[in-house]
């Protein structure tokens, strides 16, 4: 394993998605490089980051025009 | 009367380890993973159950990383399918609470995708409504969330294709290698995003996120925002689970470059 071939696996590495093998290869290839190491450990970042990102609420005039089309076609207004 | 005494004993064996089980579990969801208790709670009752048949079975050979990133969803919560229920029975009170529950998600999502405020808008409103009005075709095969997304998501990608009508092929080839190879590579350190407000560091994600191509941003949400599997993903946008894995990569290292001027840890002067 070079770092062109850990490039090309990083993502299923990073969901547990590789092979006992390659993954014992990249495991060997990330103790002895420190690139590498934090390639990998930058794009667990990003991820993690993005994952446990929470959705803004949603701004009043939005909510209240997304309620207001859900009353007009389903007869009803929403719970508030 | 021994296998009476036996089965007692089984009982009392099972409640006792899901008891102590439940608590660490919780305390360790809490305290590492931010979640809040009751979300720590919800998880727990979920796993625990299946985690008792593994503890007294042979655990299987791990072919994972050691850091296997996705947790349990705490998009969609128990009550999802009681609720989908009553909705198509007429229920309109329980169709509104799935309405509260996701319409923030609803329009990020489409907002991601669309870059577009009033595509978004538009995307989002279109999306609950005709999740109501074809509710009698959801099957219950998969999660109400994800079937929910598929809509948002035909209804968003519609929107965008309308307005840049050269740029928003999903069956494109990916790029060469050279797209592949990182050109930052710097320590961020442990919590990188701690250095931010929430809504600055909301900013910062989303800018990022918009400056991707659609073929990589839309495979991105799916699976690293929203929370979709893989193949949910492919079905979603009506790729192939290869193609969405090759786009997830690119999004992924694209994105990591991106993020990078903001998150590197200044050297000292």
């Amino acid at each position: 394993m070079n770092c062109k071939g850990l490039i090309y696996e990083i993502s299923a590495y990073l969901d547990g998605e590789l092979a006992q093998e390659t993954l014992t290869e990249i495991e060997v290839h990330l103790k002895r490089c420190k690139d590498c190491q934090l390639i990998v450990d930058t794009t667990r970042k990003t991820i993690q980051i993005y994952y446990s990102a929470q959705p803004l609420p949603l701004p009043d005039d939005v909510r209240e025009r997304l309620h207001t089309a859900l009353i007009k076609r389903l007869g009803r207004r929403p719970n508030p | 009367m021994d296998s009476l005494i036996t089965g007692c004993l089984g009982i009392v064996a099972r409640r006792s380890w899901l008891h102590w089980r439940r608590f660490e579990t919780t305390a360790k969801l809490v305290r590492y993973q931010d979640f809040s208790v009751i979300q720590a709670e919800t998880i727990c009752a979920n796993l625990l159950e299946g985690a008792w048949c593994a503890a007294i079975t042979p655990p299987a050979k791990r072919m994972s990383s050691p850091e296997p990133k996705h947790l349990p969803s705490t998009i969609v919560r128990e009550d999802e399918g009681a609720l989908v229920s009553l909705a198509k029975s007429g229920d309109l009170a329980a169709f509104d609470e799935l309405v509260n529950r996701y319409e923030r998600r609803i329009f990020r999502l489409a907002m991601n995708i669309t870059q577009n405020r009033e595509d978004a808008e538009d995307a989002t409103q279109d999306a609950f409504l005709k999740s109501f009005q074809h509710l009698g075709d959801f099957q219950g095969g998969s999660r109400f969330y994800t079937w929910l997304v598929r809509i948002a998501v035909n209804e968003a990608l519609m929107r965008l294709r309308r307005r840049r009508p050269n740029v928003t092929s999903l069956d494109e080839p990916v790029q060469t290698e050279e797209d592949l190879i990182p050109r930052e590579i710097e320590d961020w350190g442990p919590t990188p995003e701690q250095r931010y407000q929430s809504t600055e560091l909301n900013s910062i994600l989303n800018s990022a996120i918009a400056d991707l191509e659609p073929i990589f941003r839309t495979v991105f949400v799916l699976r690293d925002v929203e929370q979709l599997s893989t193949e949910e993903t492919a079905d979603a946008l009506g790729i192939s689970v290869p193609a969405v894995k090759s786009r997830l990569l690119r999004g992924r290292l694209r994105l990591r470059e991106k993020l990078n001027r903001f998150f590197e840890q200044r050297k000292p002067a």
